[in-house]
């Protein structure tokens, strides 16, 4: 490691730092639409967004500087077993093809903002939809922390994240300021920030990871001698456990655990709340669907960033904390200059998808807590004002949480939230589908999934942590090793049939359903949906809705 | 407005699939194709075991990380097959819908012209 400030690399830094800033205040002039104090403008962009900026938007958002930064860590760490990401984001977009436009055509009809907003509507029941809320405000909290998490590794390896001897708040200063302006130019621009921000870290990272592939290798003797020279380091064993380090391809007995964490990754992703933020700001149902065929691209470039894990094997990359091993690679591989533009790849990384989480966040307190709870009369400009707040205080309990605790806390939060979110997912995919399920089952079954998820995570060990060692546990009945989020969802979904046959039997009520069949397959353009959009080039080619309001009556 | 398709084509009542409100069954050829292009990266992905071997390499890489790539890539292309045979699909339905209003209300113009 170069010792002290790589100046060079810090001015490049700043220079992208102060632009997306600049970019970020700007935002709120982009396509401003008449009525601005409402949550559909400020949370939801307007729900304006068309097939490209969908395209950033979502990729701003799903890969995150914690996944730039984690991913390759992970086969950095352990080989094989991190590289379940690929799989994983594979698995995502056949999976939202089927269920994603229905949720976008229900949403716009009745002006859902968030996935409890549909619930609620679906339903009937408010108690359902808190439970929807507050597990989406758990899950995309410690997300939150993460992100500056990836900040705060890049900022270490510049050289300015202080010592562990330097005062607390000298070592954090630049974090501050970095999220200051964050939560300023969210405040005022809303979605529309992180929506032209998303442009520039997305060109960086896709510059930043061509070159990295190209170059690096060339530097290390291509990529025959970067995997022999990583299967040469996973080989040695680790002397606290006997085992070995990590491996180039799964063995039988981690295969189980490979195929389950991508399916259950793949099933949560879309139940976050940020996902579906920016997936209702887009216009219309076909830019959804053609998302899933353009949206693969960031796969591509994620399964390339993971074999930066190898490279940083082979480069002799020797870091203690398996965060540092990217940023750290990028420094002593490239020139200064590049490097710099590779830690503010990350960085704006880091501030897309944190705005986007926070706005998401905020969303779902102002609709579902505070309108169904507090303040049921709230006028639109009250909820636009209390979102707002909001975003900021996520934020900054984002920022407390990061400072105050240790970054394995963040962590183990992080990947109790994947569990946590995943035991959504019968209530809002199973109920954009059918109308079967009772909701008090819904209920029952989310409970039962977030108790078993929670203290199955409490008991896994790993050689560092008694308790949230890791995500996967022996799965009952079967005895192979395996995702504990997606067992859980197993016995969610299980209870949940159960308990809708019981309570039909004994003619539990039912609530009110406020959805009409055809409101699942509305498109823009239909009647009564969104008529403040902007003309659609889709409006005739829509899907094919039931038009019955705009034919005469025979 | 609700009641209206009710009026017009009685025989279609109940809970089904999104879109399919024409004239052709719920289970179509052209929809079983689709189900296949959206179920088969879940059928190669979670079959781990076929692809868990370093042998033979691409450029030095393990079959494994190739393997995986390669099906990002090929996972795309079934994706958009599926979205275009989705889409002419529809409009084939779209297509068959105002003969059918014809046959219940004799008013296949008034629903063509919309």
């Amino acid at each position: 490691m170069k010792d002290g400030v790589n100046g060079v690399a810090l001015a490049v830094f700043l220079f992208f730092f102060l632009a997306v800033t600049v970019m970020g205040f700007l935002a709120a002039r982009w396509r401003r639409a008449e009525n601005e104090h409402s949550l559909d403008e400020w949370g939801l962009g307007g729900r304006s967004f068309g097939t490209w900026i969908t395209w950033f938007l979502l990729g701003g958002d799903l890969y995150t500087a914690y996944t730039f930064v984690a991913v390759p860590a992970a086969v950095y760490a352990a080989g094989a077993a991190g590289f379940f990401a690929v799989p994983y984001t594979i698995l995502v977009y056949p999976l939202i093809f089927t269920f994603l436009p229905r949720l976008w055509s229900v949403s716009h009809k009745h002006g859902y903002v968030t996935t409890s907003d549909f619930v609620r509507g679906r339903f009937g029941s408010k108690g359902l939809s808190l439970a929807v809320a507050v597990t989406g405000l758990l899950a995309t909290m410690p997300y939150i922390a993460l992100q500056l998490v990836g900040i705060q590794a890049v900022l270490d390896v510049m050289g300015i994240g202080g010592g562990e001897s330097t005062h607390w708040f000298v070592k954090d200063l630049p974090l501050l300021i970095a999220f200051g302006v964050l939560a300023a130019y969210t405040y005022s621009s809303g979605l529309r920030a992180p929506a032209l921000i998303a442009f520039v870290k997305d060109t960086l990272i896709y510059l930043v990871i061509a070159v990295a592939i190209i170059y690096i290798p060339i530097k290390l003797g291509g990529f025959g001698a970067i995997f022999d020279a990583a299967g040469d380091a996973f080989a040695q064993k680790n002397p606290a456990t006997g085992q070995p380090r990590g491996a180039l391809v799964p063995g039988e007995m981690g295969q189980w655990g490979y195929a389950t964490l991508a399916l259950g990754s793949a099933l949560a992703l879309f139940m976050y709340p940020h996902s579906i933020t920016a997936t209702l700001s887009s216009r219309s149902r076909d830019v959804i669907r053609r998302n899933t065929t353009i949206l693969p691209l960031y796969s591509l470039m994620l399964g390339l960033l993971a074999l930066l894990g190898f490279m940083a094997i082979a480069a002799g990359v020797k870091v203690t904390n398996g965060q540092l091993a990217i940023p750290q690679l990028f420094e002593d591989m490239f020139p200064d200059w590049f490097a710099g533009i590779a830690f503010a790849a990350i960085g704006i990384g880091a501030l897309v998808p944190a705005a986007i989480m926070s706005i998401a966040a905020a969303n779902l307190f102002t609709r579902n807590i505070y309108k169904d709870f507090i303040k049921p009369d709230a006028t639109p400009a009250q909820e636009t004002k209390v979102s707002k707040l909001v975003s900021l205080l996520v934020k900054v309990g984002a920022l407390v949480f990061v400072l105050t605790m240790d970054k394995t806390v963040a962590i183990n939060f992080q990947l109790l939230g994947g569990i946590w979110i995943l035991q959504t997912f019968p209530a809002l995919v199973g109920g954009l589908f059918t109308r079967w399920f009772h909701r008090w089952a819904l209920l029952g079954g989310w409970a039962v999934g977030m108790v078993y998820g929670t203290a199955a995570a409490y008991g896994v060990a790993s050689p560092t942590q008694k308790h949230f060692g890791g995500s996967s546990a022996e799965i009952p009945g079967i005895g192979e090793i395996g995702y504990i989020g997606l067992t859980a969802f197993v016995l969610n979904a299980l209870v949940t049939v159960v308990l809708t046959f019981v309570l039909r039997a004994v003619k539990a009520p039912d609530g009110v359903d406020e959805t009409q069949p055809s409101d699942y397959t509305a498109d823009a353009g239909d009647p009564g949906v969104a008529t403040e959009l902007p003309e659609l080039v889709e409006g005739p080619e829509a899907e094919n809705g039931q038009r019955g309001p705009s034919k005469a009556p025979a | 407005m609700a009641q209206e398709p009710e009026e017009r084509k009685p025989e279609e009542q109940g809970p089904r699939p999104p879109g399919d409100t024409g004239a052709l069954p719920v289970v179509t050829p052209v929809r079983v194709v689709v189900a296949l292009c959206l179920a088969a990266p879940f059928a190669a992905m979670l079959w781990v075991s076929s692809y868990a071997r370093v042998e033979p390499r691409l450029i030095g890489i393990p079959f494994f990380y190739w393997y995986q790539m390669a099906w990002v890539v090929l996972s795309t292309i079934l994706t958009m097959a599926a979205y275009q045979l989705w889409h002419r699909e529809q409009r084939a339905r779209k297509a068959a819908r105002p003969e059918r209003s014809a046959q219940s209300e004799r008013s296949a113009k008034g629903g063509a012209a919309k």
